[in-house]
């Protein structure tokens, strides 16, 4: 049983096995009681930084289907478990509360954003897609074969994944648009 | 980490990639010098044994001056020069240097400012020579079209990213480097005039400066020891960015420094994705693995798109195969040997449809709609002011983020908003924001900077609404292919014919990125998943959707999710993520051994011939030569691709399989690199008196996009832009983020105590930087890492901005982008970010209407003509 005296951390300091109060001398119960929460995660996940192209390892911890926290991936031959301050803060990327997470929608001449389902979004850009693809058609320009809209640019970030890029240029390509650009242009 | 000297230039190491720097530090420690060349002192700086203060835009002349020193001293790794790069090939006799003609070379047309690249090529063997061309009038018909101005303007140089444009024949050649027509020759003759002491009137610095760098860089290379140069956008936002990296490669080739343990180029890139969004590009003049868009004037049929190809030596020689099985892996079954597999079912480009040219195109209402998904342009690109002209104009525009960013909200509150240009009941444009999925919400690859795909496993499923951008291209395909089902309009085939299966996973229905991955990888004609390009095939039996990633599924596992602990391999560690091609590490790692197949030494031995084995083994990589080809390999008569290269030529993309100290064709503004001043520039070109910049830079007209010319006494002071190592790039990632807003709060600007005593600026006071485009505030830190220059035309005073700020997040301030004219590399149309002119005073700008005369007035006293627009700007691009 504990007395009082060896709950002073500056007993235990001048008693024990830590002279100089670094260590065991002083740790408090409620020291004990903290547990990080990488150590109570359900799981953790292999994952790579969103921000530079060094691509550091990440690891993201999960709790209750929620990241609780995102560190460096020691395992990395890349990284060797090291993130910069921007990797680093990633978790409040992905938890940050002002996360726009519903469609917002703002029509022609409007003055305030307005809410939309997602898939009537989704149905209404179809519509406008559609519509320029036909009202910008070339067939030909310059007594040239072009097969071609004119009515739809892209411009995409280089955080976007290599499977993304896939799907935007072939179904681009595949509707004729070719104004199709990217970060990694600039 | 193997290297014996690193060259940082154009590149803040140490704060933009502070992870990788690491690296540099292990060297460091190990004996290697580090140099650090930039106009700014930074945290590299402070690390490197030595920093060069060179003038912003004076790199080629410095990198010049290294090769002239190189020449001039014999001090050039001979072996290496004369077995692996062109330095022998001839030269044709009509082909005039820009010393010959005063800044220009041969074959330059002041009508459209562009080059007929004829007068550059090589001279050619009698007969071409070892080289079967299957239909050489067609080849040389695409040769003539590739000269056409459409097809220029359309980037075509680019188009052969992966390894050199094709090459017609057989270059004749000089073994001993003395024919004067020989590039070897060519070259000395070109940078003779870059010596130390031009070097240092033209870079502002001290002859001994320049001599140091070249010292150390030339005692660390050779058949032992090894240099590497690393760049960044420091070097790519010029208006001459493609001719930096030419100089650096032509300097590394004389040295003997590329596929080589330590050597090489490294571009450090700045996003997550950005070489994965090369090589899978979304960019107008490339599909997958660096083969061209069609163009309408060159490629009507899928013969006239492999004709420069065909026939041609190295592995560009079956770009039929790499193509058709593209087709095949877009169109199916629709593809076949019928309707040369679909290849009319591609639209075709004609001329530049890059980003900044949309931009112009939108303002004069010729575009419908626009999807930005992930980039803020009105922040991260240059000129916002033209880009939020551009969004005004729009039918539509579709916005997929995180956050809430600029480019969404132009029409409410962006600048013009507050000077009364724009009004927002008058922007017709329709907004749709769509929230994205973050990293750690969805499956995929990132291609890293060292072409390392790496798989990201999903952690957890997005919130609300959000969704991958997989989701919402594969749901919009659905959606448009379901309302066209019932159509006949051939011109809809194209998306009917597609093949857009996927299997849907989770309650949100995201289509399986490893499914796409596993298309990108290819199959073969038995349904499984391919080992590599090699077994692609020109006869529709086999599909692959990015010839260079094939691999990256070989024996259906997914070769980018390999994790085997980094310390638990090599120094390679060739088991974690996955490489193209082929996971191969170091480029052209043939190189590393002499032709002869030994290493060049002991202790730079990476890759060599095993006579008894057979083959080419390594120290941990896999060899970038076919495994088995003998360094004694000769290719026998009719030879194609890469059998017609022999065993010692290890630049196995090229058309010769040599690396190129001269380009023959392909680079837009010259065979080789010279010095060319910014567009805007305060300084005079101190090498030519008839050429100031860039001949050919590419410029947008627009009364949004004044340029100031060379030396503006309204504008005299040199700006360059640049990022934080707590901020990323246009904000939208790090400014909503409160430990990144509170690391870096607020926009600043670094002026030199000279700069600020001459303009009465106050240290942690308010500056007004002023360019024709724009006026923008900042805190102002007055600091010795801003160092004057001296150069021949006076004093030049140097401002660095950092570039991440605006009008929303946590942390807001104006944006340095919008100073920026849009003026532009003609190889790859990129802006000149790294080198501009501007004004600055103290205090902060004039607000609302106010603003608009305040520049209005400065452009009346430098002489330019007016900036106004009328309300919203539509049809105000004047070329």
């Amino acid at each position: 049983m504990k007395t009082w005296l060896e709950a002073w951390p500056v007993f235990r300091q001048l008693t024990g096995p830590d002279p100089l109060g670094r260590g065991s001398a002083a740790r408090s119960k409620a020291t004990e009681d903290v547990v990080s929460r990488t150590a109570t995660a359900d799981r953790v996940v292999q994952s790579i930084c969103p921000y530079c192209s060094v691509g550091c390892g990440q690891r993201i911890y999960v709790k209750d289907e929620q990241i609780v926290q995102i560190e460096g991936d020691p395992d990395s031959p890349v990284s060797r478990g090291r993130l910069c301050p921007k990797g680093s803060a990633s978790k409040q990327l992905v938890t940050s509360p002002t996360r726009v997470t519903t469609v917002k929608y703002r029509r022609p001449y409007g003055t305030e954003w307005e809410d939309l389902e997602l898939d009537t979004a989704m149905e209404m850009i179809a519509d406008r897609v559609l519509d320029a693809r036909r009202t910008y058609w070339q067939d030909e320009d310059g007594g040239k074969r072009v097969n071609r809209t004119m009515g739809i640019a892209s411009l995409g970030g280089a955080a976007l994944d290599n499977e993304e890029n896939y799907l935007m240029k072939k179904l681009y390509s595949a509707m004729g648009a070719i104004q199709i650009e990217n970060q990694a242009r600039i | 980490m193997n290297s014996d000297c690193i060259v940082i230039e154009g590149s803040n190491m140490a704060e933009c990639h502070p992870v990788a720097f690491q690296w540099v530090t292990e060297a460091k420690a190990r004996g290697a010098k580090v140099v650090h060349i930039d106009p700014r002192f930074t945290r590299t700086s402070a690390i490197a044994d030595l920093h060069v203060p060179l003038r912003a835009g004076s790199d080629i002349a410095f990198l010049g001056g290294l090769i002239n020193f190189v020449l001039a001293n014999d001090l050039y790794f001979r072996d290496y020069v004369v077995a692996y790069t062109n330095a022998a090939a001839l030269v044709q006799e009509r082909f005039r240097d820009a010393e010959d003609l005063d800044g220009l070379f041969s074959g330059f047309d002041p009508d459209t400012n562009t080059y007929d690249q004829a007068s550059w090529q090589y001279e050619r063997e009698e007969g071409r020579d070892g080289v079967s061309e299957d239909d050489p009038a067609r080849a040389d018909r695409q040769e003539e079209l590739s000269q056409e101005y459409s097809v220029k303007q359309a980037d075509q140089a680019q188009t052969s990213g992966s390894g050199g444009p094709p090459i017609h024949g057989k270059p004749k050649r000089d073994e001993t480097l003395q024919h004067p027509r020989s590039v070897f020759q060519i070259l000395k003759r070109h940078f003779a005039r870059y010596t130390p002491e031009k070097v240092a009137e033209v870079c502002g610095i001290e002859p001994e400066v320049f001599l140091k760098v070249a010292e150390w860089v030339t005692a660390n290379s050779g058949r032992d020891r090894t240099t590497a140069w690393v760049y960044s956008v420091g070097w790519t936002q010029h208006t001459v960015g493609a001719q930096y990296i030419r100089t650096a490669a032509i300097l590394q080739a004389l040295l003997g420094n590329m596929g080589r343990p330590g050597g090489g180029i490294l571009a450090l890139r700045g996003h997550a994705s950005i070489q994965g969004s090369t090589d899978i590009p979304t960019l107008f003049n490339l599909l997958p693995g660096y083969l061209a868009m069609p163009h309408a004037a060159q490629h009507e049929t899928l013969d006239d798109y492999v004709a420069d190809a065909a026939g041609v030596a190295g592995f560009w020689g079956n770009k039929r195969a790499y193509m058709v099985s593209l087709l095949k892996a877009w169109w199916g079954d629709a593809a076949t040997p019928e309707n040369d597999f679909a290849f009319d079912y591609m639209p075709r480009i004609n001329g530049d449809h890059s980003s900044y040219r949309s931009v112009a195109d939108m303002i004069q209402g010729k575009v419908g709609g626009y999807f930005l998904v992930g980039e803020n342009p009105t922040v991260g690109h240059a000129n916002g002011r033209m880009q939020r002209f551009g969004l005004a104009n729009l039918e539509w525009l579709v916005v997929r983020d995180l956050q809430m960013i600029e480019s969404a909200t132009f029409w409410k509150d962006g600048p013009e908003i507050e000077t009364g240009e724009m009004v927002t009941e008058q922007i017709a444009t329709e907004v749709f924001f769509m929230p994205a999925a973050s990293h750690a919400e969805k499956d995929g690859t990132f291609t890293q900077t060292q072409r390392l795909l790496q798989w990201r496993h999903k952690a957890v499923e997005p919130p609300a609404d959000a969704r991958s951008d997989l989701w919402f291209y594969y749901h919009l395909g659905r959606i448009l292919r379901d309302r066209l089902k019932d159509s006949t309009d051939p011109r809809d085939r194209p998306l009917l014919d597609l093949t857009w299966d996927y299997p849907l996973e989770g309650e949100t229905r995201d289509p399986s990125a490893a499914a796409v991955l596993r298309e990108i990888n290819g199959v073969g004609p038995d349904g499984r998943a391919l080992s590599g390009y090699l077994e692609l095939k020109d006869d529709g039996s086999t599909s692959s959707g990015c010839w260079i990633y094939s691999g990256v599924y070989a024996d259906e596992v997914n070769q980018a999710a390999r994790r085997k602990p980094g310390r638990e391999q090599g120094p390679v560690a060739a088991e974690w993520g996955w490489a193209w091609p082929y996971n191969r590490r170091i480029l052209y790692n043939r190189a590393s051994a002499d032709p002869d197949g030994k290493p060049w030494s002991d202790r730079k031995k990476y890759v060599w011939w095993d006579e008894q084995a057979g083959r080419w083994v390594s120290t941990g990589d896999n060899p970038d030569f076919e495994a088995t080809k003998p360094p004694s390999y000769e290719p026998p008569p009719g030879a194609k691709a890469q059998d017609a290269l022999s065993g010692r030529d290890p630049f196995v993309m090229q058309g010769d399989g040599k690396a190129w100290l001269f380009a023959p064709k392909g680079v837009t503004d010259g065979p080789l690199p010279t010095h060319y001043e910014p567009a805007e520039s305060p300084v005079k070109n101190a090498l030519y008196d008839g050429v100031q910049s860039n001949p050919t830079m590419e410029h947008i007209k627009g009364p949004w996009n004044r340029e100031h010319g060379s030396a503006s006494d309204v504008f005299p002071y040199v700006f360059t832009t640049y990022r934080l190592t707590e901020h990323h790039t246009a904000g939208g990632m790090s400014r909503t983020l409160p430990y990144l807003s509170e690391l870096q709060p607020e926009f600043f600007v670094e002026v030199s105590p000279q700069l600020a005593a001459e303009r009465g600026l106050v240290n942690a006071g308010w500056a007004t930087l002023v360019t024709a485009r724009a006026a923008i505030e900042a805190r102002v830190l007055v600091t010795e890492r801003m160092r004057p220059i001296r150069t021949a035309s006076g004093v030049v005073h140097q401002i660095g901005v950092p570039y991440h700020w605006g009008e929303r997040g946590i942390s807001t301030g104006d944006s340095a982008n919008d100073l920026l004219p849009v003026v532009m590399d003609p190889n790859t149309h990129i802006q000149e970010s790294k080198a501009a002119t501007c004004d600055i005073r103290p205090g902060r700008r004039p607000r609302g209407p106010g603003l608009v005369t305040f520049l209005e007035e400065y452009r009346q006293r430098a002489g330019l003509p007016t900036g106004l627009v009328p309300v919203g700007a539509r049809g105000t691009v004047e070329g």
